[in-house]
C-alpha cells in the first residue's frame, strides 16, 4: 500500500472546445482523474463537495436527452447546481441571438456553460466572450470532445492501453462530430485508426494516418481491436448519400454473418448510442459481452466529472501560438 | 530550492520515529484489545504511517483492515489553489458503517485536512467511532480538532514548514523544521 509521490500537475484550462488543442498529457491526465470518480459510483453517498457552490448550465440549442443528462449527473456528482435550457424555452426563438443569450447567463453569474450547437464554432465565439468554462457538448459537425474522452477512457478501462492498437471506425464520418473527435484522440493516444463507411460519406482530404477500405470485410482483414460504429443521424442527412437503410445494413452495417466473426475474434464494439436497431448493429451485439455501448454511458458520467473538475472558470486560456511553444 | 541555503534544524531522527510509532502501536493495541479497527492512512505519507503501524500491530492482531483516504475532492480551498490537486482516490475495502476507524496522517496542523477526512468518511457510511493518530502535532489549530495518538508534539510558527520524510517515498528518514523552502 505505498503511494507515489503527488505526480507533477498538469495546469488546468478555461475552456474545452475540442481534442485537437489538448495534448496527449493532458488526454492521459483526464483519463487518469475520471478513474477515482468512477469509483465513487459504488459508495453509499455518489457525490463529492468539489464543485460546492458552483453554477453549470446546460445550453443545449439542439436537442439532447442522453448527453444532457450525463452531463447533469456529473455536475451534481460534484456538488454543483445546474440549471437546463432548452432552445425550445429560451427566448432564441424570440429573436435574441446567441451571444445575447449567453450576456444573459452571464448576469447570472454561472460558473460553468455546457454547450451543444447546430453550428460549428459557436461554444469557441461563446468561450472569447465569456469568464465561465466552455465545455463544448457537440457543435455542428466539429467536435464532441468529452464523448471521445469517455471512449478513450472505455478502451482504456477495457485493454489496459492504446499504443499500437487498432481501431476501426465505420459510419457517416463525413457528418460525425464523434468521428473527427474520436479519430483524432486516439492518434494522439498511439492508436492506429482506420475508417470505414459508405464512399459518398468518407471526407475527402481525410489525415494521412487514416487507414481506409473498400469493404467490411477488408476493413476487417486489418484486424481491429475496437470497432466504433457510428449513428446513422436520420434527422440530420437531407441529401441521399446511399440508396436506402436496408442496403445500408447490409453493407456497412454490423449484420449477423459479419457479427459471428467479430465475436469469433473477440472485437470489442463501441457505440456513442442511441443505436438504430437494425442499421448499423443487430440486436445481438447488444447483449455481446465484449460490447462496450452500455460501459460508454456509465464512463461518460465519469469522464465528464473529471472534465468540470479539471477546467477552472476565469483563467485566461492558453491561445494556439502559445500552445505551439511548448 | 531556493539559492539561500534554507536553515533546516532535525527534529526526530531515524530512531526517533521508530520509537514514535512503536509507542502509537501499543497504545492502539491497549486501548482496542477487543473489537477489530481499520487504519485509513490519509495521502501521502499518512498511508505511510498507517502501514508502519499496521506492520507492528498486526504481529499481535489479524482482524485489522486498511484503506486509504485522498481527500482532494473535499478541501475547502480549491478554488484558492493556483493548479488542481490531482486525485488518486480514496480506498476502503471494508464496511464503514459500525466500524472503528483509526485515521493516519503525518503532520496535524490547522486541522482543516482532517476536517475534510471526516466529511470524506461519512460519505461512505455512519462509523461507529473515529480516532486520529498523527506523527507530529505542531500547533496552529484553524478548527477544534485534536488527536488521540500522538508521537511529538511542539510549538511552531506559521512561517515555518514541518517536514516529515519516510525512506519509502523521500529516500530518507526524518523530521525536519525549515524556514525558506517548501517540498
Amino acid at each position: 500500500m505505498i503511494t507515489e509521490p503527488n505526480p507533477s500537475p498538469v495546469h488546468s484550462r478555461k475552456d474545452l472546445l475540442d481534442i485537437e488543442s489538448l495534448s496527449a498529457e493532458e488526454i492521459n491526465h483526464l483519463l487518469e482523474t475520471a478513474k477515482p470518480f468512477k469509483e465513487l459510483f459504488t459508495r453509499s453517498v455518489k457525490k463529492v463537495p468539489a464543485l460546492r457552490g458552483k453554477t453549470v448550465l446546460n445550453l443545449f440549442f439542439e436537442p439532447s436527452t442522453r448527453t444532457r443528462a450525463s452531463f447533469e449527473i456529473a455536475a451534481k456528482r460534484l456538488s454543483a447546481d445546474v440549471t437546463n435550457l432548452a432552445v425550445s424555452q429560451s427566448s432564441v426563438v424570440k429573436g435574441e441571438s446567441v451571444l445575447d443569450t449567453v450576456d444573459t447567463m452571464q448576469s447570472m453569474k454561472v460558473d460553468y456553460l455546457v454547450v451543444r450547437h447546430g453550428a460549428a464554432g459557436i461554444p469557441n465565439q461563446i468561450a472569447k466572450h465569456s469568464p465561465a468554462s466552455v465545455i463544448n457538448a457537440g457543435d455542428g459537425n466539429h467536435a464532441h470532445p468529452t464523448q471521445a474522452l469517455l471512449d478513450a477512457f472505455t478502451i482504456k478501462e477495457a485493454m489496459g492501453d492504446f499504443s499500437g492498437r487498432k481501431i476501426l471506425i465505420a459510419g457517416d464520418i463525413l457528418h460525425s462530430r464523434v468521428a473527427r473527435s474520436v479519430s483524432i484522440c486516439a492518434n494522439k493516444l498511439g492508436m492506429e485508426v482506420g475508417i470505414f463507411g459508405p464512399p459518398t460519406l468518407i471526407p475527402h482530404g481525410h489525415p494521412d494516418y487514416f487507414h481506409t477500405f473498400n469493404s467490411f470485410e477488408h476493413a476487417l482483414e486489418w484486424e481491429p481491436e475496437v470497432i466504433y460504429l457510428l449513428r446513422l443521424q436520420l434527422e440530420r442527412q437531407s441529401a441521399h448519400f446511399f440508396p436506402s437503410l436496408r442496403e445500408y445494413h447490409q453493407v456497412f452495417g454490423m449484420t449477423r454473418e459479419r457479427f459471428e466473426l467479430v465475436s469469433r475474434k473477440g472485437i470489442y464494439i463501441m457505440h456513442p448510442g442511441p443505436v438504430n436497431r437494425g442499421v448499423e448493429l443487430t440486436d445481438e451485439v447488444l447483449t455481446y459481452d465484449r460490447s462496450l455501448i452500455n460501459r460508454q454511458v456509465e464512463n461518460g458520467i465519469a469522464a465528464r466529472m473529471a472534465v468540470l473538475y479539471w477546467l477552472q472558470p476565469g483563467i485566461p486560456s492558453p491561445t494556439i501560438e502559445e500552445k505551439a511553444e511548448t | 530550492m531556493t539559492n539561500s541555503e534554507p536553515l533546516r534544524t532535525e527534529v526526530l531522527s531515524r530512531k526517533d520515529i521508530d520509537n514514535k510509532i512503536r509507542r502509537i502501536s501499543s497504545e492502539i493495541i491497549e486501548k482496542h484489545s477487543d473489537r477489530p479497527v481499520a487504519f485509513v492512512g490519509i495521502h501521502t505519507r499518512g498511508v505511510i504511517l498507517a502501514q508502519r503501524v499496521f506492520d507492528r500491530v498486526s504481529r499481535h492482531r489479524t482482524d485489522i483492515s486498511q484503506g486509504t483516504l485522498d481527500i482532494a475532492l473535499y478541501r475547502d480551498d480549491l478554488d484558492n489553489l493556483g493548479t488542481i490537486p490531482s486525485i488518486r482516490g480514496s480506498d476502503l475495502p471494508f464496511s464503514v458503517e459500525g466500524s472503528h476507524i483509526i485515521l493516519f496522517d503525518d503532520v496535524l496542523f490547522t486541522g482543516r485536512t482532517i476536517r475534510a477526512a471526516l466529511d470524506e468518511l461519512m460519505d461512505y457510511g455512519r462509523p461507529a467511532r473515529i480516532e486520529l493518530a498523527v506523527l507530529v502535532d505542531r500547533g496552529n489549530r484553524e478548527v477544534p480538532i485534536c488527536p488521540d495518538y500522538l508521537g511529538h508534539g511542539m510549538n511552531t510558527s506559521k512561517a515555518e514548514h514541518v517536514l516529515v520524510c519516510f525512506d519509502e517515498i523521500d529516500g530518507k528518514e526524518g523530521v525536519y523544521t525549515v524556514i525558506g523552502e517548501t517540498r
